[in-house]
């Protein structure tokens, strides 16, 4: 989120160059020639000056189109109840909980770049922080329909928070589900926190160009009045960096928690202590997947190939196998402790997954996830656009596959052969899916008509003449 | 701004010079400072360190806040879980004891983020004084600048220093773009 000056000392031989002179170091992150001024216009005019395009009209209604068949599909839930879905015993858990985690999943991304590559004083994050923390809310705001249309009564879903009740009833504060509502809850709310903090100057910039008074108004009621002030920067700055540092503990502990909701329970496959950190892998690695799937089309219509150059790619390809490969480790290790506990239970479970009647998901699995994008290891293949769109597609369906494999196989043939039964989603499983699909980019369409789609004030702190020049400042 | 005989002159907020570059306004910044001015303000378009120590900005207590802030989320968030748990409904759920505190971690670690996270986002708003949406800097036209390519040095007239003549001659000697009355 915010440029912080340290950002800027950490290249230390920097030479301090002539004004407007863009050195090798930093076309890597923006492209060269730019000034504040040519930033600013180029990003802001999207929201402001380009109007409608008709390219994003028409995704608009097909996104907007889909959503609707996500409301016509929870209105039919809310109407026949949750039997209209596959889910049945012995497998309780079906789509819901894998599109959940998927979704859930999906934000880690926007946060980790937001937060934890701000610790890390990325410069590189900068320009695609914006519309990665967009994609966070997002998608957890898809997730969160899942549970909540899960309990078969969504208009009692307030019963799963503390709150003072006629029947003196608590929430069971042992169930990880109940931890769930906290962490899930608490990392919406602090994304949507952290998102905020970081667009208030650049909504005092949207003030300040729009030409249209009502747009100007609606740009200052959400800009505070923000007017730039050395003292206010220094407490932004301040708070930026404390958001980071609660962000980051907490995007660890949303999916450490999502992954509780397994791990704490008795079942095979779900009973292991290398979920955690095996969770929050998947969760970086489809959110990466998901931030390429989205940046790679925004920076080729919006001509945003400057802002969001091939390094951002190619740094955004390497993550994506370096936590690709602690996901596979994780299938790995999986498949190791089934033999190595000599439990029998453990190493059904494996046996039937790879053999048994939900094989082809697996092995489909073992393909998108592990195998296709070892491709990255070639710098051919991660500067290669059209390939490593496709490759981040199918990171996407393997991650989706992953969370599939983990909750019917397990569920589907557990301890007892009397109470097997197989799973399979209904067309309404399938309608409110691909209906958050739809809800998910119709938002990004949203947000890339309404408000600047990269941090304005973040790519002023890149460019060399956001330097103070020594000169000068000696006396 | 001159005023003639018998008009009244407008309320002023303070005189403000236009940079087109950043290290000219921390040279400013720095010169207004030496030469005496204490109701300083500086903007630019981004953060800048060295305005901090060329304006002797004071360190913000914000961590402070968020710490406390941080705290009494954790408090808050366990001790509801105790209270409610142990005390006012107690209930044997699988002979587990009462007080689970390894389950009771996990709510009060998240309500300790989201309360420390509503402390730093509030507290900072609070801290700048904000919302202002309107504020005697926005009565410069040039201003609308500030948020985009322009820098700006403020120096308010309730300085005690501060003296229309003179001033506005010390602001003209740091090379500006421009010297701008500013309405209160």
């Amino acid at each position: 989120m915010a440029g912080t000056p340290q950002d800027r000392q950490t290249d230390a031989p920097y030479p301090h160059p002539a004004v407007g002179v863009v050195t090798d170091d930093d076309r890597h992150v923006v492209g060269p020639g730019h000034d504040f001024t040519s930033i600013s216009e180029k990003i802001a005019k999207v929201p402001l000056y380009r109007g409608i395009l008709p390219a994003w009209l028409v995704g608009f209604v097909v996104a907007f189109a889909i959503t609707m068949m996500l409301l016509f599909a929870l209105t039919w839930l809310v109407i026949k109840g949750t039997g209209i879905w596959g889910v049945n015993i012995p497998v309780g858990w079906g789509f819901a909980i894998i599109n959940f985690v998927w979704w859930i999943g999906i934000g880690h991304a926007g946060t980790l770049i937001s937060a934890i590559l701000l610790l890390f004083r990325q410069r590189w994050r900068m320009s695609i922080s914006r519309f990665a923390e967009a994609m966070t809310i997002f998608a957890v705001m898809c997730a969160g329909i899942f549970p909540l249309m899960h309990t078969g009564r969504p208009w009692l879903a307030y019963w799963m928070l503390p709150y003072p009740n006629s029947m003196s009833l608590w929430p069971q504060f042992r169930s990880p589900l109940i931890w769930d509502v906290f962490a899930v809850s608490t990392y919406a709310t602090v994304s949507i926190l952290f998102w905020y903090v970081g667009l208030i100057p650049d909504l005092a910039t949207m003030r300040d160009k729009a030409k249209n008074i009502w747009t100007k108004r609606a740009y200052g009621v959400v800009a505070l009045g923000w007017r730039g002030s050395a003292m206010h920067w220094h407490r932004y700055e301040t708070a930026s960096l404390l958001l980071a540092g609660l962000a980051t503990p907490l995007v660890l502990s949303v999916h450490t928690v999502v992954s509780f909701d397994f791990a704490v329970s008795l079942i095979p496959g779900w009973h292991a202590t290398i979920f955690p950190p095996y969770f929050v892998a998947g969760a970086i690695y489809s959110g990466f997947a998901m931030v390429l799937t989205l940046a790679i089309p925004i920076r080729w219509y919006y001509g945003m190939e400057d802002f969001i150059t091939m390094r951002h790619i190619q740094n955004m390809a390497k993550i994506m196998l370096a936590t690709g490969l602690i996901v596979f480790y994780g299938y790995a290790c999986e498949a190791f402790i089934a033999w190595y506990s000599a439990s029998q239970w453990e190493g059904f479970l494996i046996a039937n997954r790879t053999t048994g009647p939900y094989w082809y998901m697996y092995w489909t699995l073992i393909l998108c996830n592990g195998l296709v994008p070892q491709l990255l290891w070639f710098k051919r293949v991660r500067t290669n656009i059209p390939l490593l769109f496709a490759i981040a597609i199918i990171v996407n369906i393997g991650m989706w596959l992953e969370r599939y494999v983990i909750v019917v196989t397990s569920l589907a043939r557990d301890f007892l052969p009397s109470s097997w039964g197989m799973y399979a989603g209904t067309m309404w499983d399938w309608m409110t899916y691909v209906g958050t699909l739809g809800l998910f980019v119709w938002l990004m369409f949203l947000f890339l008509r309404l408000l600047p789609m990269i941090s304005m004030f973040e790519m002023r702190t890149i460019i060399p003449q956001s330097r103070v020049r020594d000169e000068h400042t000696g006396h | 701004m001159t005023t003639h005989a018998g008009a009244v002159p407008p309320a002023l907020h303070g005189l403000m010079a236009e940079f087109d570059e950043v290290t000219a306004l921390v040279a400013a910044a720095r010169r207004a400072r030496e030469a005496g001015y204490t109701r300083l303000d500086a903007f630019s378009p981004f953060p800048v360190e060295e305005l901090n120590e060329a304006l002797r900005l004071p360190r913000t207590k914000l961590p402070w806040i968020v710490f406390f802030g941080g705290l009494s989320g954790t408090i808050a968030g366990y001790g509801l879980q105790y209270w409610a748990s142990v005390i006012h409904y107690p209930l044997n759920i699988g002979g587990r004891p009462l007080h689970s505190m390894p389950s009771f971690i996990v709510p009060a670690y998240e309500t300790t983020i989201l309360f420390a996270a509503f402390a730093a986002v509030i507290g900072m708003i609070m801290l700048n004084g904000l919302p202002r949406p309107h504020h005697p800097v926005f009565n410069v036209p040039q201003f609308e600048a500030a948020s985009s390519d322009r820098f700006f040095l403020l120096i308010e007239a309730r300085d005690p220093k501060f003296d229309l003549t003179a001033t506005r001659r010390f602001l003209e000697d740091l090379a500006p773009l421009g010297v701008s009355d500013v309405a209160e």
